[in-house]
């Protein structure tokens, strides 16, 4: 019996040579991400233990990008933790730099790895071949302290891509649909495969985006093949694959689905579940107070390149906010040089540092009581962007973007 | 004897403690505000000994380990649910509280009624019936046997 993408990568971590779904392994992992989200709690469970020590620090990668600039005295001290214990002992360390997943895309992720990143979203890493799940402060803390870990080997789903998306469709819209028909839950401790000769046609950007939103189906992970744009995009970024796996063509798979490319649209995802997704038309006219561009999901060059081709010599409608959000200093910095962020600021944007942002509504651009946003962020949950009675519809750059002129939902061929 | 809290389908951890109080210093200082967007009683009216009951999907969304972090410091001895999100599962039973799967209690129970967990045989009693309930993976067994992945690692060393 042949191997999945995922066994196959747990196999090498646990340095066996095969194993197979159901099967719990000890594994050790290759990189260790956390963030400002959970490691001040992660530092206090360190400090009581009866012999603290880390395995290898040089797995370890610690990001603050949750709510940087900080918003109160209470982040800044859990901030300060962080930062000084880092210092201490010598952790790869980012401040303002940009959203965590975004940062180890750029950075660190090598095809072949299994990462935990104290961060559900973690799975993006899937776009570079790499075996990405999230994990709480206690597994994370486990991890570090022995550099292993037990894992479940999931099952595995099979999305086979063909074809190509149509002008004006993005991944985004793709992941929505995908996760519209599995439901929330419908790859919950899964991991999900991503394969066929529609994966060529997309960018580096579209995997992430693409393998960052699989955790809202409940995914443990989500993997794609490795093919030339993510060596390339490796190569760029000055980087090594630690292994290149395939799936065996007699792998296992617990579902096999075909996606035709073509056929997608435009996706928005209502409030409050993400599956809760509908074509964007049927939102059409849906009164907005805020767009937001930005996160691991959307904030990446080619999301802004998207935005600004959108609002070129356009407006953000009057009483709206639309905050533009880069994922990242690099990202920054390019969108600069493009003039992007020049066309952004023309049209009436608010330009914000590299940060995870209104995504997790708790810093900058959290909505009040009875407002809607719009966004490319990662979860419309009840409450998710600020107060609990409160609305968010997830959908792509170009529809946010459109919806910001419109100063209601719609999509970019009507602006 | 405790009093049953029941919930939805799909509750993500956002709504058992969300965002704005994660950076908190200290999970003490976030559980007066769980369940805050659901049940702003919640926090108040727990008493140590209590259960959540949920549908499909409890714990989706974040990996915040806040989320079962506030509802064990409340003292809730158990979430029982048909179905969990996986890492909800997995920081619950690290940080030593039981989350049990039940496909036939939620149904059979409405909030504030009472019930007893017989963990060790796997059975709920609520309203003078049993309700029996999956057994826990022996790998997480073994982790809530210990108190939870941090008391076995100190064991451990």
């Amino acid at each position: 019996m042949g191997m999945t993408m995922a066994e196959k990568i747990i196999a090498l971590a646990a340095g066996i040579e095969k194993t197979k779904a159901g099967d719990i392994e000890t594994v050790t992992l290759d990189r260790l991400m956390s963030n400002d989200g959970t490691t001040h709690l992660t530092i206090d469970m360190y400090n009581k233990l009866k012999n603290p020590h880390i395995a290898d620090v040089e797995k370890l990668v610690w990001i603050v990008d949750h709510n940087i600039p900080s918003d109160s005295p209470k982040t800044a001290a859990s901030h300060k933790k962080m930062r000084d214990f880092a210092a201490e002992h010598g952790i790869t360390y980012y401040e303002g730099e940009g959203v965590c997943h975004q940062i180890m895309m750029e950075n660190h992720v090598r095809p072949g790895e299994l990462i935990f990143g104290a961060d559900s979203h973690t799975c993006a890493y899937g776009a570079l071949g790499a075996f990405g799940t999230g994990v709480g402060c206690t597994d994370y803390l486990y991890a570090m302290v022995t550099g292993t870990s037990w894992l479940l080997v999931p099952e595995s789903l099979k999305f086979n891509l063909h074809g190509k998306l149509r002008e004006g469709v993005y991944a985004r819209d793709l992941i929505l649909t995908i996760i519209g028909r599995i439901g929330a839950n419908g790859a919950n401790y899964k991991a999900m495969e991503f394969c066929g000769e529609g994966l060529a046609t997309l960018s580096m950007a579209d995997r992430i985006s693409i393998c960052n939103l699989c955790v809202e189906a409940g995914a443990k992970t989500a993997l794609m093949e490795v093919d030339d744009v993510a060596l390339d995009y490796l190569k760029a970024h000055g980087r090594e694959p630690k292994a290149i796996v395939k799936s065996d063509p007699d792998a296992v798979y617990s579902e096999t689905y075909d996606i035709d490319l073509n056929e997608i649209e435009p996706i928005v995802a209502k409030p409050h579940f993400v599956d809760n997704v509908v074509p964007a038309k049927e939102c059409e006219g849906v009164k907005i107070d805020e767009a937001f561009l930005g996160s691991c999901n959307n904030g990446r060059i080619e999301d802004l390149r998207v935005g600004a081709e959108v609002i070129k010599g356009k407006k953000v409608a009057e009483r709206v906010r639309f905050l533009v959000v880069p994922a990242s200093r690099a990202v920054y910095e390019q969108a600069m040089k493009e003039g992007l962020l020049d066309i952004f600021l023309d049209a009436g944007a608010i330009i914000m540092n590299p940060n995870c942002s209104v995504c997790w509504g708790a810093c900058q651009g959290v909505i009040g009581e009875g407002e809607t946003l719009i966004s490319t962020g990662t979860r419309n949950f009840k409450g998710r962007a600020g107060h609990k009675d409160s609305f968010v519809y997830l959908a792509s750059a170009a529809t946010v973007t459109a919806s910001a002129i419109a100063g209601k939902i719609t999509t970019a061929d009507r602006v | 004897m405790g009093k049953i809290f029941k919930f939805y389908k799909d509750v993500d951890t956002d709504q058992i403690i969300a965002s704005q109080y994660l950076l908190f210093p200290t999970i003490d200082e976030m559980k007066t505000h769980t369940f805050e967007s659901l049940n702003s009683d919640f926090a108040k009216d727990v008493r140590p000994g209590d259960f959540v009951v949920a549908d499909e999907n409890f714990g989706c969304g974040s990996s915040r380990e806040q989320a079962p972090g506030v509802l064990k410091a409340l003292g809730v001895k158990a979430v029982i649910a048909k179905s969990f999100a996986r890492i909800f599962y997995r920081n619950s039973i690290n940080i030593g509280m039981p989350v049990i799967v039940c496909k036939d209690l939620y149904e059979a129970v409405k909030d504030g009624d009472e019930m007893e967990l017989d963990l060790e045989n796997g059975v709920i009693r609520a309203n003078g019936k049993e309700y029996s309930c999956t057994k826990l993976p022996a790998k997480m067994q073994e982790i809530l046997d210990q108190g939870g992945l941090i008391a076995s690692l100190n064991r451990e060393e």
